[in-house]
């Protein structure tokens, strides 16, 4: 079982981000937005702005962490990378992501 | 911990800021070049990157809150925003907290009372253990034990860890050369064990010393050894002279003790009665109260059961001592000691409590309205904040946080009125109520306070922060205001609050007129004009009975040579004093040895005279009836009634008091009929008497009351007569001066106190309901000014512009009226047992509160409603 809640769309950006931070070893905010925008086909574009409280959030939740380091256009931005925890964090996230979708296709068939 | 993560980054906040504004540059910026590189202008560049990015402080604003703990940091921007709030308009800061105040600081100092009281439980180990018992006669009152029961019972009951009785004490203390009295209880040896405290210094009570003609032996409260020996260690083993014999101080109870069956006590000697309960003796006397432990694991019906069986053989066992005090009890009744103190005050405590409860809802409702007016002013400042980016939560948090300041400030000056209120409250209470030094504002009264102004703050701003509705915020700005609702809001509460203030008003009503009626009932005596004092004899354990006679007579003429007295008598229980002296009356014929019980008046004689009691038939008694005559007795007109209904009772034999029921025994000789007399309160109708004088009586009370008879002002004459008493023997202490005036009016403190907390409750709700019409329709007059100047532009008179803001405003009244009355009639069901001689239902009352509702909200209309009229109707639509 699997409960459908509003916050659930906030999760679907937390599982992006965490699931980009996973396959590079540090990105920055900007880079984040660039890598799910190329990933998805141009299909998901993120709200840029709305990156930002989530970010800040996992970082408290101890899921990534942040450091400041200079991009290659030699400017100063806030790096962010996967913790241990984080990891975890993303397991079980896609298992929820999993179970929603396959829950939401099949609510969609029997229509 | 990501919260305590959370909470140390408030304390670096600027620096995190900062981080946070760089991170989001940098975001820009990068956004910025890329877009630049894929050929845009450098303007276009940026649009594109805003756009894309949203609205940077919003951000920045959420990124923050994610870092610290649930907006803590906001939440300080928000007080101090709220402060600055109020400083800009004091007037509406300082009425919004001196109303809060005066609900929050009533609300407190009424619980304060009513906590210990009602609410804690009784400063005793394990009190709910605590029994008080009584006699019972099947269907009637209970009544205090004698003797005889409670040493019967103590024998053979199991039921009780510790049972004991007591009486009134008072002895005199002649230590310099005054003598002063103590108030003091003579008790049984298990006394402090039934309550569960023992002697902080020296011992405790114990069989030895309490056995008939035992030694003397005392035991001092905390407050007698500090004041009167300076808290001496070495206390214990001295001695003290009391009422002219010496008595050995063997304990000193903790400071702590409090002594809720006579809080005054602040000494204890041992009852010392006859265990072998002679038949004529006081062993047999109604006047000793009983308390009682229950053994662990017994309950309250257990030991009622058992007593029940130990009756009918005590019946059996002492059939003599029983028939000369009106027979065996049928029944033991056992209350828990809390419930047992508290019945009588309890009706008026909780209508008081409900008073103050109204209150507090009227001030609710003043308050709301109040912030709903304010709201409306700043209707333009929230549009302005929504458009810059505050989301709706984030207003309704602001808000909120200054109503809730509102009602920190208001709890604040409350704490004051609280405390202010707690001093008068103990001031004024009636000497029946129970507990009165436990009476203060301690910290869970205070607690109290802090949870009804949490409670105040959020249920008073959530009204106005909730008309702040989303649509409006995004209404736009301009003159177009949607006040339909808003003022149906209003209108409401104005509502609310007059229907409330009528309830409170109906209760005052009440209890004023039952007031009225209680005090236009005849006492049976005429109260102008007479001066009571009780005077006590002490000393002369000898020959106590002919000294006590001797010295009562030559204060009686003392008395009579001050000028001013027309007359003077004395008698051994006064009317409305709080005495209740009941003996059995055998009557010669009707075969009931056992007695009817009537309130017994030994007296001197000229007492009947002086009080003006009216004879109705026969004659009054005189000096002639004196020791070795027949014994002659008067009985009030409702006992002759009672005892020979359609008979002539004059010449009738009765046997009174000890007398009754024994053969061996002369009768007494009715003389006289005399009126009923209130010996109680002047609520109950308990008048069966009979008047006997103390040269016939089997003893000489004591503790005797003189009643002088006066001409001119009865409390100037006090001093002149103490000193005639004190010509005789200056020992002697007097006690209880008081005009028999004050003492009408003392019988009923109780009713008294509950009226003068309404009467001051219900002026609040009124005044408070009368600014409540005043603000709503002054507000609506300035909103209307338009729509009035068009009025009189086209001709409307001033009588017309008048009655439209009148109407407008006694419609408020009216319907607030109807429901608050109607809401009175289920309400005043609350205080039902502190009604005299009307019903709850009482028309006078409900048709002065309304038209006292009315005049009053006429006057609160007719401020705005001359503010209409004078409006100018060139001005008012040219302001627009």
């Amino acid at each position: 079982m699997f409960k459908v809640a509003k916050n659930d769309l906030q999760g679907t950006l937390d599982l992006l981000v965490l699931k980009t931070l996973s396959h590079a070893k540090q990105l920055h905010g900007y880079g984040i937005v660039l890598h799910i925008q190329k990933a998805s086909d141009e299909l998901l574009r993120v709200e840029e702005g709305s990156l930002y409280p989530a970010l800040h959030r996992m970082e408290q939740s101890g899921w990534i962490r942040s450091e400041w380091a200079l991009t290659e256009s030699n400017r100063r931005a806030k790096y962010y990378a996967l913790t241990p925890a984080g990891r975890k964090q993303l397991q079980e996230a896609e298992r929820s992501f999993e179970h929603l979708v396959k829950g939401v296709r099949t609510v969609l068939r029997y229509a | 911990m990501s919260l305590i993560r959370r909470i140390a980054n408030l304390r670096t906040r600027s620096k995190i800021d900062r981080e946070i504004e760089e991170e989001i540059r940098a975001h820009m910026k990068m956004r910025e070049e890329d877009n630049r590189a894929a050929g845009m202008s450098p303007l276009e560049a940026r649009r594109d990157a805003l756009l894309r990015f949203g609205n940077p402080v919003v951000t920045r604003e959420r990124v923050s809150e994610a870092d610290a703990a649930l907006g803590l940091d906001s939440f300080g921007a928000d007080v101090r925003y709220a402060f600055r709030q109020l400083r800009r308009s004091p007037g509406f800061a300082c009425t919004a907290i001196l109303i809060l105040a005066l609900g929050i600081g009533a609300c407190t100092a009424i619980f304060s009372a009513i906590k210990p009281i009602l609410l804690d439980s009784l400063p005793y180990p394990q009190a709910a253990r605590i029994m008080m018992i009584w006699e019972g006669s099947g269907s009637d009152r209970p009544s205090p034990v004698t003797f005889g029961t409670f040493h019967g019972l103590a024998e053979r009951s199991h039921a009780f860890a510790a049972l004991a009785v007591m009486k009134p004490w008072q002895p005199t203390l002649i230590s310099r050369d005054r003598p002063e009295r103590f108030e003091g209880q003579r008790v049984s040896a298990d006394y402090f064990r039934a309550l569960g405290i023992a002697p902080h210094l020296g011992r405790d009570f114990n069989a030895s010393d309490d056995r008939f003609r035992g030694p003397n032996s005392v035991i001092l409260s905390d407050t007698v050894w500090r004041r009167d020996f300076a808290a001496d260690n070495s206390i214990v083993g001295q001695t003290m002279r009391l009422d002219g014999e010496l008595y050995t101080v063997i304990g000193v109870m903790p400071r702590a003790f409090e002594n809720v069956l006579a809080p005054a006590a602040e000494l204890w000697a041992p009852l010392q009665y006859n265990p072998l309960l002679p038949p004529d003796g006081r062993e047999w006397g109604h006047h000793l109260r009983m308390v009682g432990r229950l053994r662990d694991g017994v309950t309250k019906g257990q030991a009622t059961l058992e007593m029940q069986l130990i009756l009918p053989g005590l019946a059996q066992e002492h059939a003599a001592g029983y028939d000369s005090t009106g027979g065996p009890p049928k029944n033991m009744i056992v209350n828990e000691l809390q419930s047992d103190l508290t019945n009588a005050v309890r009706p008026a405590l909780f209508a008081v409590l409900g008073a103050v409860v109204l209150v507090l809802l009227i001030v609710c409702v003043n308050v709301t309205n109040l912030l709903l007016a304010r709201c409306a002013q700043r209707q333009s400042e929230f549009m302005m904040r929504a458009a810059l980016g505050a989301s709706h939560t984030r207003i309704l948090r602001q808000m909120l946080t200054e109503s809730c300041i509102l009602a920190g400030l208001g709890a604040a000056f409350g704490m004051i009125v609280a405390f202010a209120g707690v001093r008068a409250l103990i001031a004024l209470s009636p000497p029946q109520l129970p507990r009165l030094s436990a009476i203060s504002v301690n910290a869970p009264v205070f607690l109290f306070g802090l949870g009804i102004t949490t409670l105040l703050g959020i249920v008073v701003g959530l009204a106005p922060a909730l008309q702040v509705s989303r649509k409006q915020l995004h209404g736009g700005f301009g003159s177009a205001r949607t006040i339909g609702s808003r003022h149906w809001t209003r209108s409401v509460l104005v509502i609310a609050e007059v229907s409330l203030a009528a309830v409170l008003l109906v209760g005052t009503g009440l209890l004023l007129r039952s007031m009225q009626h209680l005090f236009s009932v005849d006492t049976g005596f005429h109260a102008s004009g007479l001066l009571t004092m009780q005077v006590q004899q002490s000393g002369h354990p000898l020959d106590r009975d002919a000294a006590s006679f001797r010295f009562f007579n030559q204060a009686l003429e003392q008395v009579r040579q001050v000028p001013g007295v027309l007359s003077a008598g004395f008698t051994a229980q006064l009317p409305l004093s709080g005495e209740s002296d009941v003996y059995g009356v055998e009557v010669e014929g009707k075969n009931n040895p056992n007695g009817d019980p009537a309130l017994r008046y030994a007296v001197l004689p000229g007492y009947v005279e002086t009080m003006q009691i009216p004879l109705r038939r026969g004659r009054l008694l005189n000096e002639h009836d004196t020791a070795g005559a027949p014994i002659a007795v008067l009985i009030s007109e409702s006992l002759a009634d009672r005892e020979f209904p359609g008979l002539d009772p004059l010449g009738r034999r009765v046997r009174v008091g000890l007398d009754a029921g024994h053969e061996d025994r002369p009768w007494a000789t009715v003389v006289g009929v005399v009126g009923n007399v209130k010996q109680k309160s002047l609520a109950v109708g308990d008048e069966d008497a009979f008047y006997i004088n103390t040269s016939q009586w089997a003893w000489v009370d004591t503790a005797e009351s003189l009643v002088v008879r006066v001409q001119g002002d009865a409390a100037a004459l006090a001093p002149a007569i103490r000193s005639a008493i004190w010509s005789v023997d200056s020992n002697q202490p007097i006690t209880r001066v008081a005009t028999m005036n004050d003492l009408v009016a003392a019988s009923e403190a109780d009713r008294h106190f509950v009226l003068m907390l309404f009467e001051a409750f219900a002026l609040v709700g009124l005044v408070l309901a009368a600014t409540g019409i005043y603000g709503v329709l002054a507000g609506s007059v300035t909103e209307r000014t338009r729509e009035i100047g068009v009025r009189s532009a086209l001709g409307a008179s001033r009588r017309n512009i008048l009655l439209l803001v009148m109407r407008q405003g006694m419609a408020f009244s009216l319907v607030g009226l109807l429901l608050g009355l109607s809401a009175a009639v289920a309400a005043s069901s609350a205080i039902t047992a502190l009604l005299f001689g009307i019903t709850r239902l009482d028309p006078l009352t409900y048709a002065a509160v309304a038209a006292l509702l009315l005049l009053v909200s006429a006057a609160a209309c007719l401020i705005p409603a001359r503010r209409a009229v004078s409006i100018n109707p060139v001005d008012a639509l040219r302001a627009e």
